[in-house]
Order: structure tokens, then sequence, then C-alpha cells
């Protein structure tokens, strides 16, 4: 026998010899190697796969684990400036608690009745994301935020059934790539300007490009470089204008101080749940929402999955199901209800349920003054730096913001180095994504940044600048 | 107050009991063989599940048999819109008393019957009322027929207590008795009645959102219109299937016949075999045609203008079947069929056709001859 | 005192019930669920209250209206929802076929909640993250030896998202030979994940459907039909979920390339292959795993996940960027095989679900070449044996391949039941509940009538397998004596029969609190 299989092993009840040759019995076989009769001979393996050796007991796999896994700095060991869309915040140990609950960790497909408990979380975590943008109807979380906003683009296509979105250039270029290669061949995205010294979006560019063509003008809050589009109203007017939606992606720690974008103008609304209570994971924390206002024409549109609270035959019990389950698309747009749903990010979504109710109106409000204080305190800081410029902008901004290092003769990338000697991830290089800006980089503070922390970053500048 | 159409086809259901497959025409028969009436039994259980709202509707029906017994037995308010005349119930009391329930503007007509109760109903109210099948016939092939007496009972108090307010359209279809007798299935489809739609438990929640069935029809039918050449006769087969695409061209048309379509334009309606012949002939053309739904039939079932002279001249390459998957999945795997009575075109009709089941949706399909 | 009757034959069981508000009932004024830190006196003091330099069209106006709930209560909260949701962990996993819910090992969760993986940063230098990047370089590895491709990504959060990759690679392929316009036909068939079609549809290709022959068997001859010059890909699993396999699939994928078409392989259903057969051997020119199926990762409610998607040498340049490298030294981001027009850019921001491909990878290395067969054997024989079980019970059917064994999975059809006593396969789904455990129907529309997928994997015992054949038994036996119980059904499970009627009319669903409020008044 050239193959051989894993006795007794601790995860496989079954692979027990003694068992197995009842069980083989049973059905009528001699031995393992008469199973897989139907796959033909020329297509089977011979000899085992060319795999490491399996661990032979668990401590010895968790040292492996662990081993490689101490070659890592984590942001924990190292102080960290990055965001970029993941960002860094504190995540209170209940929501570990609750997505480390096997019940939850382990549940899939069942029903509202047996899985209650999964349908009801997430329907919370629907009601309370509604809470925090403002709007009536939230889906079940989908990838990250590049997915939701590729999603909500295509809805809006097919709600007013056109296919050019405009987008901001000032925009992440990787969700960009996202959201082109999702719409591609369909729709096209079109990139509108920006204001070279408040990184707002060109207006008159906007005007020129917005036409009868045009689905939906699509644009964030805070932006990608972490200013705050302050024109938000007169971009979705001007959409609105020609017939267009108003798409709006946002971060959702910043809804307890800035306003939601249902505000001004936004039709759709998306954007990443990772700052809700949810760990960096190296960009595998990201989950992605969109919302709406509850009317038929935007829930039918909808590719994901929406639980809806439903009576049961017993007076006075919450039930729960899917609404519009057999959603179709309305008028007689030829690009239907297609997009597909599967295993998305539901974890994240009762996640970001539990954070919000954790945190409240107090909390998230708190929590979005922290940001504003500290972001500002470290541009301030930077700003008292000979040749740093704290933030290229002249706007607003909110936990994030570009820090010009063009006057100080070093490139963003010799300062990181530099930094990272000195245990700090600098902010994001974005020499390349943004050539224009010559040396910048985008920097990250929120709430887990402490005074000392941005003090220390700045002497640590100063020191790679001037000594 | 709603209010409440019964009809109960006292007779349906007793040729079978004595193993006449039907009722249709052999009545004495079935009675000198002893048959006992089982309707108004099967049409009380189903009025037993309205008993929870007996306060809130009001029974229009027919005397005797034909429904006043099982109603005031169960304590119903009743009220009589039609009275027989004669001992024997015939075809005319049950189109007589539906009649005069659609002028009563009933909120919906409970049947019991079978397959020629249904054509009845269908002849006396066509698309304006809503109805609920009892089946109790021997013959039940038309969709109009809940699964059990109950469960038309329970749809019935779902949709009077407005639970649901959908509507569906569903086949009435009838087999020829006397062929059937015989030992032959000769289906036909007669037109479609208007039924409650009860959104049943979502047995599904991994994959994707299914579409409803209109909306798989109007998808299928934008395939259909969209990618129609100038030029061509496009003869369109009876059918809700196909119904969308005259609806969406905003053509004139008919459910049960056969019509004809020029650049998008209506060119005939209702068309018999001799004018095919002669449009075929000398044009290009392309037929589109959906099969029966639960059996599969393409050809030589309630379509019999497409002949095999019209068949052969239009040729198996221009014929675009018309399905959604739903209706597929009701043949259980079975092929097409088709039974144009001439063995040749069967044969050349025979193989694989592609079927368009949506929108830039096709899915290869056996006919068989 | 007595001990339990271990010689039952059901289990005499009650899932928890609460009865627990929606959590905005529990709000009361005032009360915090946790405190967050506030700014130090000195920043206060240098840039004053952070928000009155915002301008006044931005500030939020109206605090959200979120619940004030103090954090004990809150915990209880979601702690009796997570105990009234029946996990693989609490139950025999046998029910939800095509999900591969298997034993997702402790030991992998603790490892992936190390702060070394959950405070890493995607866009931390290269030099701090060698050890989360060796694990996922060495899983790509381990996957091309799994399935014979020559390069990963672990981009796609999900199948689909892995079904929506590869008809972008095929798209792109086909953008650089100049056939793009050409080629808009994807094949599949009906016993292939719906998200087949559905992704590629996405993708702008027209769908061809297959339909099985009488075998069970995709129909050649249908294939043969529908293969032309204008086909991009043939887009299949193997095992369908009827649990058939295709022994032919390899005249196929060969059809397939001679008139220039891809080959992509759906293996959701590869439980019971691993180390058995593979992707490359049956001529595929794309592949990809869930790693949240068969490898183990836990499903999460329905992820994160990764649908691991692997290709041939070739395809590399398509894939999105960046991929996985190691240069004999160290182990880096590569975005140089994937610098060119066609590659299709990028899935999903920054690099995948690392802590998803961790736990796969100490799965891996927890199994090894030896354990994936076992894996692979166990499955399947769990399955006949559960297959056989199931047969010899009258109102049990499957269709197709008579006689011949299945893989992983079975569809099985309980028309004869329904016709029987009225009961259908959703009232048996509803019943199963009453005894603590899953049962899937199928996909729509059913192309087996009254369907049932049960798919029981490496992980139930011989007594686990015995344990859900006996409820099943025992819920048959009450169709035929006491089906009013069934269609009643469930009982014993977190709430009774909902009332759905509702859900599709606009005035009356309600899928947020606030909606619920607004429509509801009372």
């Amino acid at each position: 026998m050239a193959i051989k299989g894993f006795k007794n092993h601790p995860y496989i009840p079954n692979s027990v010899p003694e068992v197995q040759q009842e069980m083989l019995k049973e059905i009528g076989l001699n031995s393992l190697e008469e199973l897989h009769a139907e796959v033909p001979e020329e297509l089977k393996l011979k000899e085992n796969m060319n795999l490491p050796k399996a661990f032979q007991s668990e401590y010895e796999l968790r040292r492996h684990v662990e081993g490689l896994l101490k070659k890592n700095k984590s942001c924990n060991e190292y102080l960290n400036f990055l965001g970029a869309g993941c960002w860094q915040h504190y995540v209170p140990a209940i929501c570990d608690e609750i997505n480390s609950r096997g019940e939850f960790l382990t549940a899939y497909g069942g029903e509202a009745y047996n899985d209650f408990g999964r349908f009801q979380s997430l329907f919370e975590y629907q009601s309370l994301m509604a809470e925090l943008v403002d709007m009536e109807v939230v889906n079940v979380p989908t990838m990250d935020w590049a997915q939701a906003a590729a999603t909500a683009v295509r809805m809006a296509s097919r709600i007013v059934d056109r296919k050019e979105v405009l987008v901001p250039r000032a925009m992440d270029p990787e969700k960009f790539l996202i959201m082109k290669n999702y719409c591609d061949p369909d729709i096209t995205l079109i990139p509108v300007d920006y204001d070279k010294d408040t990184g707002l979006m060109d207006l008159e560019d906007l005007k020129n490009k917005l036409s009868s063509k045009t689905a939906a003008v699509y644009f964030e809050n805070p932006s990608y470089l972490g200013f705050i589009e302050v024109n938000g109203q007169k971009i979705s007017d001007m959409a609105h204008e020609v017939g267009a939606l108003s798409v709006v992606g946002v971060d959702p720690s910043s809804l307890g101080v800035l306003e939601p974008p249902v505000r001004y103008g936004a039709n759709i609304v998306c954007g990443d749940l990772q700052p809700l209570g949810i760990h960096m994971n190296y960009g595998g924390g990201q989950a992605g929402f969109i919302a709406t206002m509850d009317e038929e024409k935007y829930v039918m549109e909808y590719p994901s999955r929406l639980f809806g609270i439903a009576p049961t035959i017993v007076e006075g019990e919450y039930g729960f199901g899917d609404v519009a389950y057999d959603r179709t698309s309305f008028g007689n747009h030829r690009e239907h209800g297609k997009e597909y749903v599967g295993t998305q990010a539901a974890l994240w979504g009762i996640t970001a349920g539990v954070y919000l109710a954790t945190m409240g109106p107090r909390g998230m409000e708190e929590l979005g003054q922290n940001i504003l204080q500290k972001s500002q305190y470290a541009i301030n800081r930077l700003n008292s730096i000979k040749g740093v410029i704290g933030s290229r902008f002249n706007t607003v901004n909110f936990k994030e913001f570009v820090v010009d290092f063009n006057a100080t003769g070093k490139t963003v990338k010799e300062i990181n180095r530099e930094l990272l000697a000195k245990g700090i991830f600098g902010g994001k290089d974005l020499s390349s994504e943004f050539p224009e800006m010559g040396q910048c980089a985008l920097y990250c503070v929120t709430e887990i940044h402490t005074k000392t922390d941005i003090d220390r970053l700045i002497t640590a500048i100063e020191e790679i600048l001037h000594s | 107050m709603k209010k409440l159409g019964l009809i109960i086809n006292p007779i349906a259901g007793m040729g079978g009991s004595v193993g006449l497959k039907g009722t249709d025409g052999v009545l004495d028969k079935a009675l000198e063989l002893g048959a006992i009436p089982r309707a108004p039994l099967r049409g009380k259980k189903a009025l037993e599940e309205l008993l929870d709202i007996k306060d809130e509707i009001e029974i229009l029906t027919c005397s005797g048999d034909m429904g006043e017994h099982v109603a005031l037995e169960l304590g119903f308010n009743t009220r009589l819109v039609h009275i027989q005349t004669s001992d024997s119930t015939s075809n005319e009391d049950t189109q007589i008393a539906a009649k005069n329930m659609l002028n009563e503007n009933v909120d919906l007509i409970l049947f019991a019957g079978g397959d020629g109760t249904a054509r009845d109903i269908y002849n006396a109210v066509a698309d304006k009322a809503v109805v609920i099948g009892i089946p109790a016939g021997v013959k039940i092939h038309s969709p109009v027929y809940a699964q059990n007496p109950s469960k038309a009972g329970q749809l019935a108090k779902l949709y009077l207590t407005e639970k649901i307010d959908k509507i569906q359209e569903v086949e009435v279809l009838d087999i020829d008795e006397e062929a059937y007798r015989a030992g032959k299935v000769n289906t036909s489809l007669y037109g479609y009645l208007k039924i409650p739609f009860e959104r049943k438990f979502v047995q599904n929640r991994k994959a994707g959102t299914p579409m409803s069935q209109e909306a798989s029809q109007n998808l299928i039918s934008l395939d259909i219109i969209d990618n129609m050449e100038d030029g061509v006769y496009y003869i369109v087969g009876p059918g809700t299937t196909t119904r969308p695409i005259m609806k969406n061209l905003d053509l004139p048309y008919t459910l049960l016949g056969v019509d004809v379509v020029l650049n998008k334009e209506i060119y005939a309606i209702d068309v018999t075999e001799k004018q095919l012949i002669d449009i075929t002939e000398n044009n290009k053309c392309k037929l589109i045609i959906t099969p029966i739904g639960g059996q599969g039939y393409l050809f030589g079932r309630g379509n019999q203008q497409l002949s095999p002279k019209v068949l052969n001249a239009i040729g198996k390459e221009n014929i675009i079947v018309a399905a959604t998957k739903e209706k597929l999945s009701e043949l259980k795997g079975n092929p097409f069929l088709v039974d144009t009575g001439d063995e040749k075109t069967d044969e050349m009709l025979s193989g694989y056709i592609k079927v368009i089941t949506g929108y830039r949706e096709k899915t290869i399909y056996k006919i068989k001859a | 005192m007595k001990r339990i009757n271990r010689n039952f034959k059901v289990r005499n069981f009650h899932q928890a019930k609460w009865d627990e508000p929606i959590i905005f009932e529990l709000s009361n004024k005032g009360e915090r669920g946790i405190l967050v830190p506030k700014a130090e006196e000195e920043i206060e003091k240098t840039v004053g209250d952070g928000l009155s330099a915002l301008p006044e069209n931005m500030k939020r106006k109206e605090a959200p209206n979120l619940p004030e709930i103090s954090q004990p209560r809150v915990l209880r909260h979601y702690m009796r929802l997570s105990q009234e949701t029946l996990g693989a962990d609490v139950n025999i996993e046998i029910g939800q076929g095509t999900c591969t819910v298997k034993y997702s090992p402790k030991i992998n969760e603790a490892l992936a909640r190390l702060p070394e993986m959950t405070e890493l940063h995607p866009l931390q230098d290269e030099s701090t993250v060698q050890g989360i990047l060796e694990i996922m370089y060495k899983t790509d590895l381990y996957m091309r030896e799994i399935s014979g491709m020559d390069r990963f990504t672990f981009q796609p959060s999900g199948g689909s998202q892995a079904i929506m990759t590869m008809a972008s690679i095929v798209r792109n392929y086909f953008r650089e030979k100049g056939e793009e316009e050409q080629r808009d036909e994807i094949i599949t068939t009906i016993y292939s994940h719906p998200s087949d079609a559905a992704a590629p549809a996405v993708k702008g290709y027209k769908i061809i459907y297959i339909h099985p022959d009488e075998e069970g068997y995709p129909d050649f001859e249908a294939f043969k039909e529908a293969v032309s010059e204008r086909t991009a890909a043939f887009i299949v699993a193997n095992p369908e979920d009827t649990g058939v396999y295709n022994p032919r699939v390899k005249e196929f994928t060969e059809l397939v390339h001679k008139a220039g078409g891809l080959c992509c392989y759906d293996q959701a259903n590869a439980n019971g292959l691993l180390g058995i057969t593979r992707a490359k051997e049956a001529g595929f020119d794309m592949c990809f795993f869930n790693l949240h199926k068969t490898f183990s990762t836990p499903h999460g409610c329905g992820g994160p996940a990764v649908g691991a998607t692997g290709v041939t040498k070739a395809l590399e340049k398509y894939l999105p960027a960046p991929l996985i490298d190691y240069d004999g030294e160290k182990y880096f981001l590569n975005y140089e095989v994937t610098n060119n027009p066609y590659s299709i850019g990028k899935v999903r921001l920054f690099n995948g679900v690392a802590p998803v491909v961790l736990k796969a990878y100490a799965w891996i290395m927890s199994m090894g070449a030896e354990g994936l067969y076992e894996v692979a054997k166990v499955a399947v024989l769990n399955n006949n044996y559960l297959f056989k079980k199931l047969m010899e019970i009258d109102c049990v059917d499957a269709p197709y391949i008579r006689g011949k064994q299945r893989v992983e999975q079975v569809r099985y059809s309980l028309e004869k039941l329904t016709k029987d006593t009225g009961i259908t396969t959703g009232d048996i789904q509803r019943r199963m509940m009453d005894f603590g455990m899953h049962y899937w129907t199928s996909h729509h529309p059913y192309y087996v009538p009254e369907p049932a997928t049960l798919e029981p994997t490496e992980t139930p015992s011989k007594e686990d397998l015995d344990e859900y054949i006996e409820t099943l038994k025992h819920i048959f036996k009450e169709a035929y004596e006491s089906p009013e119980i069934i269609k009643t059904a469930p009982h014993r499970s977190v709430c009774h029969q909902i009332d759905e009627s509702g859900m599709d009319d606009p005035e009356k669903w309600a899928i947020t609190w606030r909606t619920y409020l607004k429509k509801y008044k009372e």
C-alpha cells in the first residue's frame, strides 16, 4: 500500500481501525481503499502528498506556530501610526468574549429557529448600525468596504439604469482597483480630480463629468486622505440634478461627532466595520456595510441578506426571517439582482453590534471627540518640527492626515526606516500612490494614542531629521 | 365582512371510485356501479379550516349538495346565489353559480371538483376572480388545486384574513377523458386561473436570492426581445411564459393562441395552421414556445396550429424554447416531449435544444419523441 | 440515584430559550457599557475640545439613538443569544449538506487570537511580519501540493468571491488574447453551486447550464452541444451537490481546452477527495478551496472566510496583487508577477483574511499528508454508511447512480414520504430542530423532489451517525402516525413557527428596530 492514513487521530473519531472495519462491513466493503471507487484510477494519486509530517501533539503544534508568530512585531510592541483603511482602535474585551463563543463561532446556515441567536444578533447589528448612520436599512455584512462600495454603485446603476460612476481621484487606489474589477465590464468608473490645497473634490471637474449617463457619484467622509469632505451636500445636489444617486463611504468611528451622510443627501451609504470592536488581524478584520432608507426600490436591489423581525404563532414571541427573500429587480433593466451572496463576514457584524451596544451614544461621541483632539494635537506638534507640515491640506481632518515631509530633504521611506529602528511604524508612504504630492505620508491617530505616544513620535522624527 | 363563494361539484370523483377514470359523460354508469359522492365531504373538510373566522365571512353558495348543506351544517352565515333546477348537477350549474358570484364581487371562490370543474370555473370567471380548488375529482392535473382539502381551507383562510395578498396565475389543464380511458394521456391547456400565492417557509438560506416566477419570465422575455432580428417573423406560442414578450413590446396577444410578431410589431394574432403555413413558406421565421408545465410537451398538446408542416418549414434551429428553471425542475429530469402526429417531424425535433431560462442564460435540454 | 438511560434512540432535547428583548429595549438612560479614554489635559489645553474645529454643517446635531446599557447587561444579552444558536460545537453537524461543517480545533482558534496575529497592521514593514508571511507562503505551498496548481491567492474572502475571481481571470485572459468579445459564455451544471453561475454573470458572462443524464452525471452529449468557440470557461463542482463524482471529468476539460476555453474547478466539495485526486490531473486551469469548510476554520455564522484560489503557472500573471513569496532569505509581498495590465488588480483590501489562513495552516500541520488522506477516507466512509442506513428506510430515496458510492454527501429525496403523508422535506427540517439537529434541503429550484442534503464529514463518530439516523427514523414514523406534531414543529426550539407573511410586503417588513417601531405602533 503506497498511501497511508493517520489512525486514531484526535479530530477523527472514526479513524479507529476497529470501527472502520465494522462500518466497512456494514456497507459491504473490505477496506478503505475500496472507497472512492467512482474516481478513475488514472486520476488517483498513487502515494501520499508531499507535505510536512504532522505534529504528534497539540503542544508541539502550539510551540511551532507560536514560534512563527514571535517573528512578528505587533502593534502592541511597536507604536503604530498606520491607518489607510485598517485602523488600530481599542477593542473592548466584551467584543472578543462574544465572538469567541463557540455557538456563534461555529454556527453557519441554520434556520431562525435553531440559529435564533444568530438571527437576532444580526438583526440587532443592522438596527444599531442604522442608528449610527441614521438610515433605515442595513445589510448583513459583506467582505470589506471596497466590496460594499462596489456593490453600492452596482445597486445605484441598476436603480437609475445608467453605467457611469464618478469617484474621487483622491481615494484609496487599491479600493479603486477592487471596485473597478467588480464593475468590469459593465460599469465605468471615472475619477474626479481633487483640489490641491484642500483635497476636496474639484467641483468644476465634477460638473464637467456629470451627465445623463452618470449613475452615481461616490465619495467618502472622512476621505482616504483623512480630510473631511465638507461639500457633501453640494456634491449630492449636483448628482441629484442629473438624476444620479449620491453614494457615500464612511468611517463609522467618526459618526459620534460627524453628521451622517444621509443629512447631506446620501442615497446609499457604505463603509467598513473594522473600527467597531474588531482587531486589525493583518487586514483580516475588514467587513463592509451598506445602508439605505426603507424604500422598496432600494431594498430590492440589495444582493445581501436582510434579516427582518417577524411574529410567531405565539403572541408576544419574536421571530426572524429573510426580508424579500425572492428579491426581484424593479422595472425592466437587464442587469437583475444577480450579484451573488454567500459566506462573507457575519461574525464581524455581530461583533460590531456588541461594540455599538457597549459604547452607546455617549461612547461614540467621546470616541469621536477624543480622536479629533488627539489627531489635532499630533498635527499641531508635527507642525512644530522644522521642515514638516503636519497636515498638507488646509481642511479639517478626522483620525488621519497627510504629513508633508518634502522640505525635510528626506524621503518618507528613509524616515520610516529610521522610525522602525526606534520601534515606531510611521504613516503610510504616499509617494508612489500620489507622486504629485512628493514625499508625504498618511498618519493615523486614534483614541489608543496617549500624549506620551504622540510626543514620542515627535521626538523620534526630530531626532531623525535634525541630529 | 368577506364574501366567500363556495361551489361543490357533488359528482366529482365518483367515476374514479368505481374505476372509471373520470366522471365526464359517464355519471349514470358510475351511479349504477354504486359510486358515492365524496366531494361534499372534502368540501366540508376545507371549510372546517375556516371555522375560526366564521364571524368574519359570508358564504355565497348553491343549493343542496352544491354547497348549501355543508355550509349550514358547519353553521356558516350562508346565502344562495344559485338554485339547481334539475336533480343532477351539470356543468352549467357550476358556470352559472360562478358567474353569479362574480356579480356579487366575492373575495374568493372555493370550489371542489376535478379538472373538468376547473375548466367550468375558468369558462365562467377567467381572470376576473381569485379561486382555490379543493381536490375532489378523479383527474387533478391543474395546479389550481391545493395539495389536499385542509390545505385548500388553510390557504383560503390566509387569503381572507389578508395574511397573503399575492396572486399567481396557474394553468387549467385537462385531459381528454375518452382517450384517457383508452389508455392515452392527451393533456390540453385551457386557460389560466388566479390563485393566492403562499410564501412557503424559506428553506434555502445559504444561496443567493432566487427569483419569483414572474420576474424570471420577464427576464426571459427581455433576452428574447434583445435578440430579435428585423425582418424575421416571430411566431409566439401560447402560455404565461411567452406572454411578457408581448407585454414588454406592448402588443396585443392571445394567451392560448399563436401570435406573430414582425419588427417588434404585431403581424397577426391568433393565427391558424393555414396562416402559419403561408407565413413560414416564404419567410424566415422563428418560433418561440414553452413546454406544458409538469409534463414537458413542446408540441402536440394545446398548440395544434403548430403542425408538422409548419414545424418543418420553420426548422429546429429556429425554435426558441423558453422556460423558467422552476418549470424545468418540475419535469423531474424527464425530457421534453413532442407528439406532432408525424414520426419524421418528431424525429427531426428530438435531440438537444437550448432553452432560454433567464436573461443571458440558457440550459441545454433533451427532447424525446 | 439512577443514571440517565444511555440506550435512548432519540434525545430528550430542549434548546435554550431566554425570551431576550431586542437590545434597544434594554436601554436605561444614563447607563454606560464602557468608558472611553479621554484626551489628556495638556492636549485639551493645546487644541481645545476638538469639536469646534469642525465646520458647523459637518457636526452631528443629534446623538445617534443607540441604547444605553451597562456592561453586565450587554454581556448577558449576547451570552443568552449565543446559547440560542446551534453552532457546530454543540450539535452533531451532519445536516448542513454542501457546507462541510467539521470540527474547528480550539488550539487553532487560540493561536489565531494571539496578539502577534490580531495586532498586526497590514501595511507594517515586511521585516516585522515575517511570521505571518511565512505561514501564508507555506499554506500556499501546501495548497499547491493538494491541488496540483502552481500559485494561490488568499484574497477572496469566501467561495462566491473566489468564483468571481476565477471569472475575472477568465475575462482578462481572453482580453489579452483579443477574444474577449467572442468568448462570452460560461458553462456550468445545475448541481454545481448557484454562485458558479451568479458570479460569472456579474462579470458579464452568459450562462449555459447542463442537466445531468439519467445516472446523475453531467450529460456529456448536452455538454458537446454547449461547447463552442464562444466558450470562455467551464466552471463545475465535482462531486456535485448530489455527491456523484463525474468519472469522465477529464473528457469534459479536454473538450473545453480543444475549443480554446478554460476550466475552473469549484472545490467546495473537496473534503472527500483530499489526497485522493487533484484539480491538475483532472485537467483544470484553476480551482479554489473554502478554508472555512474543507480546512476546518469555523464558519462564524457566515464569515470571515477564505476561498483560496489557485491557478496554473500560465495564469499566475492574472492573479490579484500582491502574491506572497520567498526569496530564500525572507518572505515578501510580490507585486512583480502581477505587474501587467491584465492582472485583475485586487479583490479584497490588503492581503486576505490572514487569521483564517493561519487556522488552516495549523490544521494542515496537525494532519500531514496521512491525516488529510484519513479525512477523505473517513468522510466518505461516514457518508456511505449514512447513505446505506438511510436507503434502507422505505420512504427515503436518492435519485441517480444506483448501487454505487457517493463521495462526501448525498442529496436524498423524500418524495414518497410526501406523497404518503403530506409531510414535506421542509416540515422535516423544522421537526429535526426539536432534537437539536440541522437538516438542509437544497438550493432552489428543487431538481430532486423533496430534497435533503446531508454531509457528515469526518467529524461525527459512528454513535453520532446512528443517533442522527434514529432521529430521522423517529420523525418518519411520526409522519405516518401523528403528522400533526411535525406540521406544527418546532416545539422545543427557541421559538415557534414564524409568520413570514409580512416579509415580502414593504408595508410590513422591518429590517431594523427603528422601522419596526415606525410600522408597528402599539
